[in-house]
């Protein structure tokens, strides 16, 4: 499955041994992780509770996997999202690519974590000292996306 | 027309209310009508959905423009800007 949604932790390591096992023709891994804070916008943050429109997350995701593979010559790529609630130093999301040059795989991960910020239904909720608030969205995020053209 | 509305994350919270099925009038045929006569409820629905109010959509889980048709039984989604990764 190219994309999971889950609530469990990852592991790097395990991920990118399977994504390669017996792929001899990949020449190149690109992986992204991302990871909660303990701060955002000057404030601390002692917890993140990530919700998703289930089904439409999927959806998005696997769409923004066959974008990625329209625009460049990829071999694999794996989206791992986790839901519900983090602390801060855990993983939030893997994106991983394999292809047979780096310029690919590193150009298609980056697309993809573009897109996944602005396109695919996650919101996060943050837990700080002065209570929760719900995280505006960025508008580098949105710059950011749109180098990449629209949606094919 | 009967559609099922969902509404997510701060948007929820500020409605309370996570989804409804609606029996819509013929007049409301796009996302954009459908904002608008929910906006017309007043109150937090006013405020939330007003134009100029950072609001996606989506439609059967595709993100959709004010312009796009609603359809017999869509599935249809508000909600802020996504905030993940």
């Amino acid at each position: 499955m190219p994309v999971r949604i889950q609530t469990d932790d990852f592991d790097l390591s395990t991920e990118i041994a399977a994504l390669r096992a017996g792929r001899a023709g990949v020449g190149a891994v690109v992986s992204f992780v991302g990871t909660v804070r303990d701060i955002n916008q000057g404030t601390g943050v002692s917890s993140l509770t990530l919700e998703h429109y289930p089904g439409m997350t999927d959806k998005s995701l696997e769409d923004i996997v066959a974008q990625a593979k329209a625009r460049w010559q990829l071999d694999q790529v794996l989206v791992i999202h986790r839901v519900g609630p983090l602390q801060p130093l855990d993983q939030i999301v893997l994106v991983a690519v394999t292809s047979a040059h780096r310029g690919e795989a590193f150009e298609a991960c980056e697309f993809v974590m573009d897109w996944l910020k602005t396109r695919a239904p996650f919101w996060k909720k943050e837990a700080t000292p002065q209570g929760e608030r719900w995280v505006d969205a960025r508008e580098s995020d949105d710059a950011a996306a749109a180098r990449w053209g629209r949606p094919e | 027309m009967r559609v099922l509305v969902l509404y997510f994350a701060s948007l929820r919270e500020t409605l309370g209310l996570a989804r409804e099925a609606l029996d819509l009038p013929e007049a409301v045929a796009t996302a954009a009508d459908l904002r608008s006569h929910l906006c017309a409820r007043g109150g937090v629905w006013a405020q939330a959905l007003a134009e100029g109010a950072a609001v996606r959509v989506a439609i059967d889980q595709s993100l959709a423009l004010p312009a796009t048709p609603l359809h017999e039984g869509a599935e249809v989604a508000f909600f802020p800007p996504v905030t993940g990764g």
